[in-house]
């Protein structure tokens, strides 16, 4: 007997496509799924009516012929992306009940291809985070535990909600939006692929904003294919994105290559840090041996500013964040408290304390005094001048490979709680994911291996500007050198 | 470069979001611990260098200058706090 939620997405297609089953018992079976693992948290809310129903029509337009790209695929939707009619929250208390009147760009392309939303899923506030605990709605916990332990481990973050949902069979795959690695080290964290496209490759027409310049939507899914083939359906110029960029997009499954001969695989010497995770040291010289055995050259190549993009990160994104967030004011949408007798600002003040929680408020505070009179150059117009040397240093390095391959994050899983106190140490955790957002690079994190505590680790392609197709490519041919088939065990 | 109190309470009354006096001492230290990391920057040697200002190189598309959106107060209105007479309605402003 199928077991559904185990099929990856590839094969939900072709099942479909041959009647072995319909899409209403696939996607049935994942509503069920959805159901019995709500101790993970992973979903904000559940729209199992909107899924089953999206599943019927699947049904229908297979039989005649009409069905779409992912007809009758069960996907879970990232709360930051505007669905009509669905609550949209960011995860932030000052968005509750928020109920978009239209679709964003991302779900309208996806929706039209035929998938099947099972719901809302968790993520930071605001994409806020490393580890998916600054959600007003709760932490998500791991599907994940370490090897003979219960604790409680993060699903990282931002899109904890994401990477929990595709890791523990609850969808066939997932949306992501990634700022400074909120797909690929969440992928990294729960044993799952994970894409963040060139900037400007998905509209960003309707996701919620976090940092303008950084954010961009992708797709999280059990295998390389999987989120090809997704990736497909969602990206492509949107009018209605200035930043979107108007390049065709090719059909990425069906052109998806395990040959890397001719490519040059370029290993930056600035990603090996003192003391690093020895697992995580190893994997990668694992996944530099298997890039050589698919016929690619290795090259040492040179970052130089790697090592100054987290600062750089820590500037820009804060400070378009509070810019971005200073919408949330109490007037046209989300919460409003608005104190006995008080005036507009105090409005404004008590809305905005009482609604965001405490990381978005350190966030907006930096962004704010990075901007203001005084500080912006020594601040905000640094960063963004660094930021040109950490882009150079790419184009640097494309005139002698290909591609990148980098660990995707400096450890395992952690346990929940384990860094909230620390936020620098929090923010480490993208250090290696955040020079490829700052410079606008595709970028994709596969699973590799394990470490000694049986937890996923995960293994980075970057590539150059609009080569989706060369990172998928190397990523496939990693994934089936690496064969990982490991999944968390079921305890929910 | 240092924040001092009077700082967090400025840069709190620039961005609108109420203080408790108890949260400003925790808070100095806390953005005094991430701009003390940050400020590592000054050291980079950027004299001659751009700011960047696109990420990926990309010109603005022209279109026609038609109206192709509009008509929708109600959903513009629909997830207003309060609302009143087709506007969006707030405390008074004008003595």
């Amino acid at each position: 007997m199928t077991i559904f939620t185990d099929l990856t997405l590839l094969a939900m297609r072709d099942g479909l496509a041959a009647r072995d089953f319909t899409a209403r018992e696939l996607v049935g079976a994942h509503v069920t799924a959805v159901e019995a693992a709500r101790p993970l948290n992973a979903f904000i809310v559940e729209t199992p009516e909107i899924a089953l129903a999206a599943a019927d029509a699947a049904d229908a337009a297979l039989a005649n012929g009409s069905a779409g790209l992912l007809a009758g695929i069960p996907v879970g939707i990232k709360d930051l992306f505007c669905t009509k009619g669905v609550q949209t929250t960011a995860a932030s208390a000052i968005l509750k009940g928020f109920t978009p009147r239209y679709e964003s760009t991302v779900t309208a392309r996806l929706f039209d291809a035929g998938a099947a939303m099972l719901g809302k899923l968790n993520l930071d506030e605001f994409a806020m985070g490393s580890s998916n605990e600054t959600s007003a709605f709760g932490p998500v916990i791991s599907p994940w535990r370490a090897l003979g332990s219960q604790a409680p481990l993060v699903p990282g973050g931002s899109s904890g909600g994401s990477s929990a949902a595709v890791a523990a069979r609850l969808c066939a795959a997932a949306t992501g939006t990634d700022t400074g690695g909120s797909i690929r080290q969440p992928a990294a964290f729960t044993g799952i692929a994970g894409i963040k496209p060139t900037y400007g490759r998905c509209s960003r027409w309707g996701i919620i904003a976090f940092a303008s310049s950084l954010d961009q939507a992708g797709v999280m899914a059990r295998t390389v294919a999987d989120c090809a083939l997704m990736l497909e359906a969602m990206a492509g110029y949107d009018p209605k994105d200035s930043t979107s960029l108007n390049a065709p997009v090719p059909a990425y499954a069906k052109a998806l290559s395990g040959s890397l001969k001719g490519k040059r695989i370029g290993i930056p010497r600035e990603y090996r840090m003192d003391g690093m995770d020895s697992a995580v040291d190893a994997l990668w010289q694992q996944g530099i041996a298997w890039a050589r055995d698919a016929g690619a050259e290795i090259v040492d190549v040179s970052l130089p500013h790697t090592g100054e993009a987290l600062p750089t990160y820590y500037i820009v994104a804060p400070a378009e964040a509070s810019s971005n967030l200073a919408r949330y004011d109490g007037v046209r949408y989300g919460m409003r408290v608005a104190p006995d007798g008080g005036t507009l600002n105090d409005m404004y003040e008590a809305t905005r304390a009482a609604g965001f929680g405490h990381e978005v408020k350190r966030r907006i505070m930096i962004g704010t005094y990075v901007l203001s009179a005084g500080y912006y150059d020594a601040y905000y117009l640094k960063a963004q001048k660094v930021r040109a040397l950490i882009a150079q240093d790419f184009e640097h390095a494309w005139e002698s490979c290909d591609l990148l391959l980098t660990p995707t994050a400096p450890t395992a899983a952690f346990g929940l709680g384990a860094k909230m106190a620390d936020p620098i140490a929090m923010y480490l955790n993208d250090v290696f994911t955040v020079p490829a957002s700052l410079a606008g690079l595709p970028a994709m994190s596969i699973p590799a291996g394990l470490d000694p505590d049986g937890l996923p680790l995960g293994l980075q392609i970057i590539g150059r500007p609009l080569d989706e197709q060369g990172v998928l490519n190397a990523s496939y041919a990693l994934e089936q050198a690496a064969g990982f088939v490991a999944a968390p065990t079921r305890w929910w | 470069m240092a924040v001092d109190h009077e700082m967090v309470a400025r840069v709190a009354g620039l961005a609108r979001l109420k203080l408790a006096p108890a949260d400003v001492a925790p808070l100095a230290d806390e953005l005094n611990k991430i701009l003390g990391w940050i400020d590592q920057l000054q050291a980079v040697e950027t004299g001659n260098i751009q700011p960047m200002t696109a990420v990926i190189p990309n010109s603005r598309p022209w279109r026609e200058d038609e109206v192709t959106d509009g008509g929708i107060q109600d959903d513009v209105l629909a997830n207003a706090p309060e609302a009143a007479h087709g506007f969006f309605a707030v405390p008074k402003v004008i003595e």
